[in-house]
């Protein structure tokens, strides 16, 4: 019992650390626009704008009240799930960016759900038939891929498939208002150009890691014991990786939520990342605040799943934070 | 003193003193002897001669226009020789590329070494002086990893414009937590290790331990670490230009040419944003193949120093 | 799991003379065909334990594990036999071998602490041996049979027990759970690969203990695999000493220990030391060839004295001297004169001034206080040896001494002025005076600079300028019996002993008067460790040094030190003259440690350590 109580404050513990930081990044992202040449309504009118129309601005977005009292009803609101409205076309920015929301959530997870277990396989054969061709052809392969960057891989793409001598697949996604999984067709290159970007390195990792479990000395001895190599695998060396794994899939998922900023932009994908960088090129603050929220926000949370899942599969750590 | 016999320790060759001295090969002289080393080695350095010298051999100049845009190179609509045709403004495709590569390698280059500088220090103090200090600085480098490279640039840009300075600082203040988190994961094992207590015994002072008991036992993996770094930085120094953001709009820069010249893929002018794809994706995978050659060497080097 | 030809021909192992045969043994590097172990030929009966003593790359382990048919990566069994009853071993398909493994032949790790898998219960690990051989008719049989060995091996059987995981067990505990699963099947034949190398003496004692009985109860061969001579002389029936990847001489416990006809042998038996008999030990410089580096010849020939021309060209054949007794030597029974010389004799106690003083000093370890008041001292030219089992308190005494360990209260007073907590509050010519040599040679000196510079480094802090550092780090290296053109070798360079002479060397550099020596020889090889004792003893006397030996070794504290401060759980237990404290202790720790510690002489003269009644076994 008491096992049980010491893991829950530990969870506790782990949260706690994730809401603050959570905290101190919401604190970095309203400094940061607190630092602009000039405010918020100025960038939105211009230059050479009517300092009254600029007053007026400003008394609407709150900007004359002191910084603290701006600071705390914009995370007020944010804790609220209503993150404002939108500096360039004044609607309420949940109206615009939740299909998007939801659009990048389906990219995220089609990618994820091929890259991970695509990698665990690829790093797990690795590991088996180390220093053996395959190992070493897909080592090669995979550091090749782990070089470029992804959206040169997004480009490299496009022209293999996607133009006139080879069009096979959309080269720009265009669904205007259905959803993506109605369009699976234009799904693809996003999703495999986030794959390629993912997978050499998810696997490398997940072959070190199943290599360290492969060579330890319980592996050895249940060898030794007489174990069939069906119960050395699944029963002494799984269990084992598993935390490295999961620790794996954070990873990926964190890598992801970069990544989709340059491939949604090439693939004219409607997602958050297409999003952000049309706030950032035309300084919309209220929507970048709100979109890197929700990006640090996804890192934080993943990684929190990752450590108390590390914890769970762990005697060691599960038993010593009683 | 005749204490010991007369054996030499050194049996294994049977030949007495003296053995010729033989310092520990770097990391660097390892990792040299690969073939994939050096091939990485060829690849990066072509590159990177391109890219800062490529200029002087340019047919036009940068901004100078030689025909309407978006022309194949055996276009009449362009009314100079082209090799590559026109891109989107009318300017010579060669010639943009030769230019485009310098910005971007500039950058690239100062922003792994500030992150290496920063890195190196962060890694080092946390690693030697565990405890409190260690917490508090790693815990601000989760901070700074909770967002990722990319959007902590777009979120500088967005606020302060794109400068060169910033975009800098942007990717090296990004890198640097990563850096520092290697370096402090080697350096922790170093700091136990007794040659250090041997210093602290003396008195050394902390950076002259920092400096010279820390730091050249991990050179290896640093150096890995840099240069992954270095091809990483490249990656999201190009795609930031790729998304539209260079300090100055009007100049050469590839990653910029990806994005201006993808109408042409569809077309009949591909070539401005082949070119520099093909550029980007042989420098990374140049400098992915040294970074290879260096992690198979430091891990060769660490089995041979072998902690027993 | 099928009854299959090793399962079948168990029944059949006890009426042949021999549980184990090893012949013409030959293991080799995968890559390049360097052999590792040669001309290996063993045999054990049921019920007997043979002990295979060798130095640290001997091959011993190799040969061990070929015994389940077994070689690590990048190691390949090139030929001879192994024959346990009617199996071959080496000639076992994948599934006979996985059949026989744990059931006809065990094993037991030489480290329980990575050798258990932290994510099962020991529980599922001890009854899982048992569901793959299909031992036992049904589940209930096989956890009767668990709850069984595990009495066997004096662990509680009880299912709060059994359902722990290995990190919950202690070091001893973790090591009868791998005894445990061993026997859990009744193998005919079990190898022990150091398991009780890491363990404390008491709790050593208790293992072996175990192991003897075991093995004698239920007719198991045993092939226990150590460096430790005292361990063996105490365990084994019969001995098979191995060097270079060759056995160079074979036969029962008490010859090979009284009768030694190899010089090797004759070697390990003066560099052991022991806690009664003779003082004195005696070293031998260097270390063994590496496979692929191995003469035409005997490869201990470099190293002996005795060796003859014919030595360099042909290894020597195997020569039975007396039944059961075999010796690969030329000049067998001829004794060496350096076994036969003294040794260097450490002086007598010092009356001299005091040089290093502890009063009532307490350390603390995050807030908590681990050593309490701890008051002695050492006199000029004088060695005192500071005992302890791990635990004690000793290494974090002595780091704080060294100024190392900050976090302690108390006075320690260098030549009559008391000290700041941290070396850096020290004043230069007290950090100078008081100097650490470290336990682990291969960590102690920095991989990147060369012998001279890291020797040279205390006169850096001194302000000696660089030509009379130079000069004075090639007197100090030719002290330390290297050579002065070692000043420009890296530690990569060097073997162990060599290393640990150029830490030595570095320590005294500055002229200290008080030398702390933390577990100098733990990481070295016995004859190593013997010849590095000497030197210090040497230099100690030359120099009219205070010595602060921190050890676990209490037989080595014999061979050197005037007095001794036995400490426990952070207190000083007893402190008083060597001869005194160990001949006759007054305190109940000290007496059991003493009884605990495995003797050679004792053995010999009046019975093993493993053979004495014990007393119950404490829970840990």
């Amino acid at each position: 019992m008491s096992n049980r109580w010491g893991l829950m404050k530990f969870i506790g513990r782990r949260l706690f650390l994730g809401v603050l930081t959570l905290f101190i990044v919401s604190i970095f992202i309203f400094a940061a626009t607190q630092a602009l040449p000039s405010d918020a309504a100025q960038s939105v009118l211009g230059r050479n704008a009517n300092p009254e129309r600029v007053a007026v601005l400003r008394e609407k977005l709150g900007l004359d009240k002191p910084l603290l009292n701006q600071y705390f009803h914009w995370l007020w609101g944010l804790v609220r799930g209503d993150p404002g409205r939108s500096m360039s076309n004044d609607v309420p920015i949940l109206d615009f960016i939740s299909a998007r929301v939801v659009s990048s959530l389906f990219l995220l997870t089609l990618a994820s759900a091929i890259s991970i277990p695509l990698s665990l396989l690829i790093g797990a054969v690795q590991a088996r038939r180390r220093d053996k061709t395959f190992d070493q052809i897909s080592s090669f392969s995979m550091l090749a891929l782990a070089s470029i960057p992804e959206f040169v891989i997004g480009v490299i793409l496009v022209i293999t498939f996607a133009t006139v001598q080879w069009k096979l697949l959309p080269a720009v996604a265009q669904f205007g208002t259905d959803r993506a999984w109605q369009h699976l067709d234009q799904m693809v290159l996003p999703t495999a150009t986030l794959v390629l970007g993912a997978v050499p390195y998810i696997s490398r990792v997940t072959r070190a890691a199943l290599i360290e479990v492969l060579d330890s000395d319980y592996v050895e001895m249940a060898r030794l014991k007489g174990a069939p190599e069906r119960t050395v695998l699944w029963r002494h060396a799984l269990p084992n990786s598993l935390g490295p794994v999961f620790q794996v899939i954070a990873l990926n998922i964190a890598y992801f939520a970069g990544g989709v900023i340059v491939v949604e932009y090439l693939f004219n994908y409607p997602g958050i990342g297409g999003a952000l960088k049309d706030a950032v090129g035309i300084r919309n603050i209220p929507v970048i605040q709100f979109l890197v929220m929700i990006l640090a926000t996804v890192y934080v949370l993943v990684n929190l799943i990752a450590d108390v899942a590390t914890i769970l599969v762990t005697p060691r750590l599960r038993t010593r934070v009683s | 003193m005749t204490i010991v016999s007369d054996a030499e320790d050194n049996v294994d060759g049977a030949l007495p003193l003296p053995r010729q001295s033989f310092k520990p090969p770097g990391v660097m002289r390892v990792a040299l002897r690969m073939w994939r080393t050096r091939i990485g080695l060829i690849i990066t350095a072509a590159l990177v001669f391109l890219a800062f010298f490529g200029r002087y051999f340019a047919p036009y100049g940068e901004n100078q226009g030689i025909g309407v845009a978006m022309q194949p190179s055996d276009s009449p609509k362009i009314h100079e020789k082209s090799l590559f045709g026109s891109g989107e403004l009318g300017r010579d495709i060669w010639t943009r590329f030769l230019y485009g590569g310098r910005p971007i390698l500039i950058s690239a280059f100062l922003a792994t070494l500030l992150a290496l500088v920063l890195g190196t220090i962060i890694g080092l103090i946390a690693a030697y002086n565990r405890g409190k200090l260690d917490d508090v600085l790693m815990r601000a480098m989760d901070i700074i990893l909770a967002f990722p490279q990319i959007i902590l640039a777009l979120v500088v840009i967005a606020m302060f414009g794109a400068t060169n300075v910033l975009i800098i600082m942007a990717v090296g203040v990004s890198t640097t937590p990563r850096i520092a988190r290697v370096v402090r994961g080697s350096a922790v094992s170093v700091v136990e290790r007794d040659f250090v207590a041997a210093s602290e015994a003396l008195g050394e002072p902390r950076w002259r331990i920092l400096k010279d008991e820390l730091l050249p036992n991990i050179t290896a993996p640093l150096l890995v670490e840099a240069n992954l770094r270095l091809t990483f930085s490249i990656g999201v120094i190009a795609g930031i230009a790729f998304l539209g953001f260079t300090a100055d709009p009007l100049s050469a820069n590839w990653g910029l040419m990806i994005d201006q010249h993808r109408s042409g893929l569809l077309g009949d002018q591909p070539w401005g944003t082949t070119l520099p794809v093909i550029a980007i994706a042989l420098l990374t995978i140049g400098t992915g193949l040294i970074g290879d050659g260096l992690s198979r060497a430091a891990a060769g080097v660490d089995r041979q120093r072998g902690d027993a | 799991m099928s009854p299959s030809a090793a399962a079948t021909t168990k029944s059949t192992a006890a009426s042949t003379i021999n549980a184990v045969t090893i012949k013409d043994l030959r293991i080799v590097v995968d890559s390049s065909g360097e052999d590792i172990v040669d001309e290996v030929n063993l045999a054990i009966a049921p019920g007997e334990v043979l002990g295979l003593v060798g130095e640290s790359g001997s091959g011993k382990t190799t040969v061990g594990l070929s015994v389940l048919g077994h070689a690590r990566r990048g190691v390949r069994l090139a030929g001879g036999s192994v024959h346990i009853g009617d199996s071959s071993m080496l000639e076992l398909d994948d599934k006979q071998l996985r059949a026989a493994r744990g059931h006809l032949v065990s094993y037991v790790p030489q480290d329980p602490s990575t050798s258990l898998n932290p994510a099962l219960r020991i529980e599922t690990q001890l009854m899982e041996v048992m569901e793959f051989h299909g031992f036992g008719e049904s589940n209930e049989a096989r956890r009767e049979r668990a709850v069984e060995v595990m009495g066997e091996v004096l662990l509680p059987g009880t299912r709060q027990f059994m359902r722990r995981y290995p990190h919950q067990l202690s070091g001893g505990q973790q090591q009868r759970v791998g005894l445990a699963m061993a026997f859990a099947c009744r193998p005919s034949v079990i190898v022990l690969d150091e398991p009780t190398t890491g363990l404390d003496v008491s709790t050593q004692a208790h293992v072996l203990t175990t192991i003897r009985q075991l093995t004698s109860v239920h007719k198991v061969a045993a092939l226990y695999v150590t460096h430790d001579l005292a361990v063996v002389a105490n365990l084994a029936d019969r001995v098979a000493v191995m060097y270079a990847g060759r056995i160079v001489e074979q036969g029962p416990t008490r010859t090979i220990f009284d009768d030694p006809q190899h010089p090797y042998t004759r070697y390990l038996t003066a560099a052991a030391p022991d806690i009664s008999g003779d003082h004195t030990i005696v070293g031998l410089r260097g270390r063994a060839p590496s496979p692929g580096k191995r003469p035409v010849g005997c490869a201990f020939a470099l190293r002996c004295e005795l060796a003859i021309a014919e030595c360099h060209e042909v290894f020597p054949a195997v020569t039975e001297v007396a039944v059961g007794h075999t010796v690969r030597c030329y000049r067998a029974g001829d004794v060496p004169d350096r076994t036969l010389a003294k040794g260097v004799q450490f002086g007598s106690s010092s009356t001299e001034g005091i040089a290093l003083a502890l009063r009532n000093v307490c350390c603390s370890y995050t807030g908590l206080q681990v050593v309490h008041d701890i008051d002695f001292e050492v006199h000029q030219g004088e060695c005192v040896a500071l005992v302890g089992e791990s635990g004690s308190g000793k290494t974090t005494l002595s780091r704080s001494i060294g100024g190392l360990h900050r976090d302690w209260t108390g006075d320690i007073i260098l030549n009559g002025s008391p000290m700041e907590r941290s070396s850096r509050d020290r004043p230069t010519a007290q950090r100078l005076s008081i100097q650490y040599v470290f336990q682990n040679p291969y960590s102690s000196l920095h991989p990147r600079r060369s012998v001279g510079e890291s020797v040279a480094r205390p006169l850096r802090v001194a302000g000696v300028g660089k030509h009379e550092a130079q000069r004075t780090v090639g007197e100090m290296l030719e002290k330390v019996s290297l050579n002065a053109s070692y000043a420009q070798l890296y530690p990569d360079q060097l073997s162990g002993g060599e290393r640990q002479r150029v830490a030595i060397a570095r320590s005294l550099v500055s002229r200290p008067s008080v030398l702390i020596c933390d577990e100098v020889t733990s990481a070295l090889d016995v004859l190593v460790q013997a010849a590095v004792i000497e030197l210090l003893l040497q230099l100690q006397r030359d120099l009219g040094l205070a010595m602060l030996f921190v050890t676990h070794n209490l037989p080595l504290v014999r061979s050197l030190a005037q007095n001794v401060v036995v400490m426990a759980d952070g207190k000083i237990v007893e402190f008083g003259p060597t001869d005194h404290v160990l001949a006759h202790p007054t305190e109940e720790y000290t007496k059991r440690l003493l009884a605990d510690t495995p003797s050679i002489t004792q053995a010999l003269t009046s019975g093993t350590l493993a053979s004495k009644p014990r007393r119950a076994i404490s829970p840990e």
